[in-house]
């Protein structure tokens, strides 16, 4: 490429060449910036991880010695202040069991039909958008609506399946959005080979995009099964706060995170909320590692992602 | 599937022993068709595709226009052409693939053994059974070899763990992968090699034993000595299947075919014996492009 000739620059004033001089010292060398940059970003991450320690270490330094046998297989008498919080676990893994059941394959099977089925358009951009608006309101508006609709318009009473219900719609749209991006994630090249060998659309989502989405799609799962355990005002609408063990899915039930609320908020027993906390923590961390272990395992098996 | 299998298939150590030497660069194909294909000859066979005045338009800009072109059994037809000339829109409407697109739309016919895949009748993907595709680049699912190649048979409902067994065999012999890979079938499909993952695509169109075989380009990202490989492999097919073959590389058209057509900004410019199309092109366009005044 030719340049044009260009006319002398005018010369510079000694002054201004000065000051150019000055900017040029203040400013550190690129060694120099890299490193502060990577300090500041090990800074960062370090202090992250050190208020996750602290917290959860503070909740299992407190919580962890009031956690015996007992504490895990009793019912609460008193309220809480004796016993322990069987009925709670019962009630969570019901609640969220539930919930997540009822929330991923709805919610799994809309992001197929706006990735898979549908053309980019006004639907597709309404139904994202009314599921962007879902996240993003307060989970007390759910447990009012779970409570005027499931509760009362549909006769559920304050019951597991109510909060279950609840919880469905609260967690719907981390799923569907979760799903999408996974979905979205698969190479377009997967389905055109897939097309190509014969395979019918439903053949090809089923076999080739959902296969390869699962990891993602497994992610978006899990983050909804923290949500929903570690909900307490949807739920303390819509499950009630029963602190027998539930007989049905009609009877109303505590969740683990609901009770926490009650002994530190009521101040009925601070041990027994740091039980019931450590429990909970626990929970969610067994949870995370065996998605891990499940996610692992199944890239392992199914070759990896490009 | 009922016609599949059964028939025996040559095998990969007589493909080496009978191949001839592979032609220098330039030199005409070593092949030549026993009997002339050219289009203005009488030709008492029945075409296998038949395409007649089809045009394919995206978003009602024509990527190929008013085509007609006979494609014959049992016979190597190369496209070439320069960049967007409507190549792999043409292969791509065979097995009707720029369906996917929503943009598509498309006129004229395109028949298959004399039926209109294009008609109301047809079933899409038992259609692409019949004709089976190579892409440009390869792209083996993310699973490992074997359930690659299985993968199509399952689709159309083959379950017997022997047939699929047997076809695995005959078909990445087929496509000179066989002793490369017969060891290691539970592997990764993406730990092979780039040359070897286009044969293991080409191996798993051919499980289908498809009637028509078209590739878009297969060797365009491939090294002398895979590219010779899968040359072999078509020459071989050529017995039992039709080839159409798109290539970038003129080379390869002299090299692997029988006939060739060479396509301009979405026409038809002229087609003939590949022999005929490279010593002597009717028209001015093709000799043009032929000794690399563009495209």
């Amino acid at each position: 490429m030719k340049l044009a000739p260009t006319a002398p620059l005018p010369p510079v004033p000694a002054s201004e060449r000065r000051n150019a001089a000055r900017r040029i010292r203040l400013m550190p060398s690129p060694t120099v910036t890299e490193r502060i940059v990577v300090a500041l970003l090990w800074a960062m991450a370090a202090i992250t991880i050190a208020v996750l320690v602290f917290i959860i270490g503070y909740i299992l330094l407190h919580g962890l010695p009031h956690v015996t046998w007992s504490f895990l297989t009793e019912s609460p008498r008193r309220m809480g202040r004796e016993g322990g919080v069987l009925p709670m676990i019962v009630g969570t893994v019901l609640v969220t069991g539930l919930a997540v059941l009822i929330a991923a394959p709805i919610g799994v099977a809309t992001a197929v039909y706006l990735t898979e089925y549908t053309a980019e358009g006004r639907l597709t951009a309404v139904i994202r958008f009314g599921a962007d608006c879902l996240a993003g309101i307060p989970s007390i508006v759910f447990g009012l609506f779970g409570f005027v609709f499931f509760a009362i318009t549909l006769g559920l009473g304050l019951s597991i399946l109510s909060g279950a219900l609840t919880l469905a719609l609260m967690v719907l749209p981390t799923i569907i959005r979760t799903s999408e991006e996974a979905i979205r994630a698969v190479p377009y090249a997967y389905r055109e080979a897939s097309f190509g060998l014969g395979s019918t659309r439903w053949q090809t989502t089923l076999y080739v995009v959902l296969r390869s989405a699962l990891p993602g799609i497994s992610t978006g799962v899990v983050l909804s099964v923290g949500r929903s355990i570690s909900e307490t005002a949807a739920v303390m609408l819509t499950a009630g706060s029963a602190l027998g063990l539930p007989d049905s899915l009609f009877d109303s039930s505590r969740t683990l995170a609901l009770h926490f609320y009650y002994l530190a908020q009521e101040n009925i027993s601070e041990a027994n909320a740091y039980a019931t906390a450590a429990v909970l923590v626990m929970a969610i961390l067994a949870i995370n590692l065996f998605a891990y272990w499940l996610m692992r395992r199944f890239i392992a098996r199914g070759g990896h992602h490009a | 599937m009922p016609e599949l299998q059964t028939q025996p298939v040559f095998h990969a150590r007589e493909v080496e022993s009978s191949r001839p030497s592979r032609p220098c660069f330039d030199a005409p194909p070593a092949h030549r068709p026993a009997r002339d294909t050219g289009e203005q000859t009488a030709e008492p066979a029945r075409p296998k595709i038949s395409v007649r005045n089809f045009t394919a338009c995206f978003n009602d800009v024509p990527g190929i226009r008013n085509l007609t072109l006979d494609i014959f059994p049992r016979e190597r037809l190369a496209i070439i052409g320069p960049a967007s000339s409507g190549k792999t829109t043409f292969l791509r409407s065979l097995n009707r693939l720029n369906d996917l697109e929503r943009a598509f739309t498309c006129s004229g016919q395109i028949l298959l053994d004399g039926e209109d895949i294009y008609g109301p009748e047809i079933d899409v993907a038992a259609l692409r059974r019949r004709v089976g595709m190579v892409y440009a680049v390869p792209v083996p699912l993310p699973w490992s070899i074997y359930e690659n190649l299985v993968y199509g048979l399952k689709l159309a409902g083959v379950r017997d763990r022997q047939i699929l067994d047997q076809r695995v065999e005959t078909s990445l012999k087929e496509a000179v992968l066989w002793d490369e890979v017969k060891d290691r079938l539970k592997e990764p499909a993406h730990n092979l090699s780039g040359g070897q993952q286009q044969r293991l695509c080409l191996a798993r169109v051919l499980m289908l034993d498809p009637e028509v075989l078209v590739l878009d380009e297969p060797c365009s990202g491939l090294d002398p000595i895979s590219t010779g490989k899968i040359e072999d492999a078509l020459l071989e097919l050529k017995a039992k299947h039709t080839i159409v073959l798109v290539t970038n590389n003129t080379k390869q058209a002299a090299r692997a075919s029988d006939r060739t057509a060479f396509f301009l900004m979405g026409e038809l410019v002229e087609v003939g014996p590949t022999a005929d199309v490279f010593t002597r092109p009717r028209d001015r366009r093709t000799n043009s492009y032929l000794v690399g005044q563009f495209g």
